[in-house]
């Protein structure tokens, strides 16, 4: 990113933060939390102690971070070096992105950037201006895409609830910025748990490494097996739902299932995984010593605030989340799709100078499609 | 701590204070050495270590009359004795086991004891007291916290054991009895191992030394040699491929490649030149991650990942080769 842009997002980010201390605080037990940032162009700085909002907001006036990150775990002494923290306990977090869940990229939504020759053009397989096949994908603003991932976030949440005995009004759900969601279970009986245990947890969640044993079949006496009911609790319950459709068709189809073998629905369990089982990312669930973006920061891949949704219903990312000002400012935009914020459509944009609202100039040159004049 | 009565102390000897249960009793080690009478405890104590040994379960006489029960005790810590006698590792560890099996088959028979109470109350104490498993029983299903079965499980390899081969409900893992026992013997061996190597090793014993004897004579059968082929197994092979190929290996395949070798005893230096082709190659880079997993830049050494997560990541190609082998460093090792 040149310097002109740093300058302007930097300054954005900067008086944006000013504006809405508001919204930035450091969470309980902040002496335990490690905190970290990064610069744009720059790397990461973490194994940062900050005890106060007040040391928060210092160092966002100080550093004009492009993004902010906090740890889940609790230390003793954060500051230190790993290996010499002193683990203590992290809350339990999922993240569910919408680029964890997509089989291939939204046409109207994703735009392709060539890496030999820097054209940006709508979706395709190589580049349409040298023919290379060295791209990189970037999506822009999907309602399709938000919409699964809140459908995803509700199932997690269920799983959370009725499986693992979450309380739900214990269940708090973030935007995560950009493409995805944040669900935290804060101050459950899970904190104390390690990264082993919440591996097995993220399996659980995503159907993963089940065996038909687990739904009645039996292997060496067929004939007795009896796979799930309708009415079956848990992941029973889910399947049967899945496999039957309604629950008069459980006899015809656990037939069929028990004539196909042992090996048939084995693979067919594997297969499942893709249809009922949640698409978080396990990483982020089994990493205890992360550090996660900070609630009411920007993520800097898009400009869009991290927020708490309180109505996942009726949250729109692109409306909600999107809290930079509308000030008109003059640009170079090469964004060849169409994309909304703020219920206002924008593009297409042929390496043109226009002049548009601060957040759409944020959101493209955060996305790398614009650049100051 | 649990409260336990003779017929307790039999099913579970490992909780009775040896040198303590013996002088309560009026005896001192030496007289089993030298009193013919005694003979007979020292050869059961020598019978329950040689069936440990073959991965058998001893089986006490309990039907017999209650002079019986002394026995079966006695034999248990005369066996602790000899084991520590000998200084046979690989018995003491072959007895444990064998001894946390026995006691499970006690511990769940009395989970499900529906004429005494007490019974079933001591064995939910147990389970809590030593493993920190609180177990609440519903008719004959026994419940227990994700999080406690968790802490348990996971060192488990058998799939049956991952959570999602559970039913879980609100927070629970519903169990057989069976299953509530067997989730603990992992440790309830380690806890019998712990207690006999933490106990005081005693002078030899008049009268002991030909036991002993055979003891070092028996723990030789168990030595275990292996070989280890060279080879690679096949997904270290296919990782080494794809960054032959200049193609992108995710960051779990780069972490199976780099653990793998450096566990293999590789050097940094050595393995690093094996990212060069990858698409974002950073000599700097890569040399500080390697340092990272070989535990010189922090203090963890990182292990090379289980089979099952690497075949969980899509980085598995498993072939016949591979045989039962549940972490790839294990490839290619064979018994002699």
């Amino acid at each position: 990113m040149n310097v002109k842009d740093v300058t302007l997002l930097e300054d954005t980010f900067k008086k944006f933060y000013f504006e809405h201390f508001d919204l930035l605080h450091v969470p309980d037990n902040p002496n335990q939390r490690e905190f970290g940032y990064q610069k744009f162009n720059g790397g990461m700085n973490r194994h940062i102690s900050l005890k106060s909002d007040k040391e928060l907001h210092l160092l966002l006036m100080q550093n004009k971070p492009s993004d902010v990150y906090c740890s889940n775990a609790r230390y003793t002494f954060p500051n230190l070096p790993m290996a010499e923290k002193d683990w203590k306990n992290a809350e339990l977090i999922f993240d569910i992105d919408a680029k964890d869940l997509r089989n291939e990229y939204p046409k109207d939504s994703t735009l392709i950037k060539c890496s030999e020759c820097d054209t940006v053009s709508p979706l395709a397989d190589v580049c349409p201006n040298c023919q290379s096949t060295k791209l990189s994908f970037t999506t822009l603003t999907c309602d399709d895409c938000i919409k699964s991932t809140k459908d995803e976030v509700v199932k997690l949440t269920k799983i959370l609830t009725e499986d693992l005995g979450i309380h739900e009004e214990s269940i708090k759900i973030f935007f995560s910025g950009n493409e995805g969601f944040h669900i935290y279970a804060p101050n459950s009986e899970y904190e104390q748990v390690g990264s082993k245990e919440r591996a097995e947890i993220a399996d659980y969640i995503m159907f993963r490494g089940c065996i038909p044993e687990t739904f009645g079949f039996k292997k060496f006496n067929m004939n007795k097996s009896s796979l799930p009911k309708f009415e079956d609790e848990g992941w029973n319950g889910r399947l049967a739902k899945h496999l039957y459709g309604k629950k008069s068709n459980r006899s015809k189809i656990s037939q069929e299932i028990i004539s196909g073998g042992y090996a048939l629905f084995q693979k067919r369990l594997e297969d499942y995984r893709e249809s009922i089982g949640i698409k978080i990312d396990p990483n982020v669930t089994q990493d205890i010593h992360r550090i996660f973006r900070l609630p009411g920061s920007i993520n800097s891949k898009s400009g869009l605030t991290k927020i708490f949704v309180e109505d996942l219903k009726k949250f729109d990312p692109y409306v909600d989340a999107c809290l930079i000002d509308d000030e008109e400012i003059e640009v170079v935009a090469n964004c060849p799709i169409k994309f909304s914020l703020k219920n206002k459509k924008f593009g297409p944009y042929n390496n043109e100078q226009i002049s548009i609202p601060k957040f759409a100039v944020v959101y493209m040159m955060c996305k790398g499609i614009a650049s100051s004049v | 701590m649990v409260n336990l009565g003779n017929d307790e102390i039999v099913k579970y000897p490992f909780l009775a204070e040896a040198g303590k249960y013996l002088s309560d009793k009026g005896f001192s080690l030496d007289q089993f050495g030298t009193d013919p009478d005694l003979r007979k405890i020292v050869d059961s104590a020598f019978e329950r270590i040689t069936i440990a040994s073959e991965g058998r379960i001893f089986k006490p006489d309990l039907s017999s009359d209650n002079s019986s029960l002394p026995l079966e005790i006695f034999s248990f810590l005369i066996a602790v004795i000899l084991l520590k006698l000998s200084g046979m590792n690989t018995l003491i560890r072959r007895f444990s086991l064998a001894e946390a099996r026995r006691a499970e088959k006690f511990l769940e028979k009395d989970l499900i004891n529906n004429q005494d109470a007490m019974k079933a109350k001591l064995s939910l104490q147990i389970l809590h007291e030593l493993f920190s498993v609180t177990v609440q029983r519903v008719d004959q299903e026994f419940r227990i916290l994700v999080r406690d079965y968790l802490k348990h499980s996971i060192n488990f390899h058998e799939r049956e054991w991952k959570l999602i081969n559970r039913k879980v409900i609100d927070g629970k893992v519903h169990l057989t009895p069976h299953e509530t026992v067997r989730l603990v013997r992992k440790e309830l061996d380690r806890h019998i191992y712990t207690k006999i190597n933490s106990s005081s090793s005693p002078e030899m014993i008049p009268g002991f030394e030909n036991y002993v004897d055979k003891l070092k004579q028996l723990a030789k059968k168990f030595e275990v040699r292996t070989v280890e082929s060279t080879e690679y197994p096949p997904c270290i092979k296919h990782a080494i491929e794809v960054l032959e190929k200049g193609e992108n290996l995710p960051h779990s395949g780069r972490f199976l490649l780099a653990t793998f070798l450096l566990n293999k005893g590789q050097t940094v230096e050595q393995i690093a030149p094996l990212f060069k082709n990858a698409p974002d190659y950073n000599p700097k880079v890569t040399i500080y991650q390697l340092n990272q997993l070989s535990g010189k830049s922090g203090t963890t050494e990182y292990k090379c990942p289980s089979c099952e997560k690497v075949e969980g990541q899509d980085l598995c190609f498993r072939a016949s080769t591979c045989g039962t082998i549940i972490n790839p460093l294990q490839f290619g090792r064979k018994r002699v």
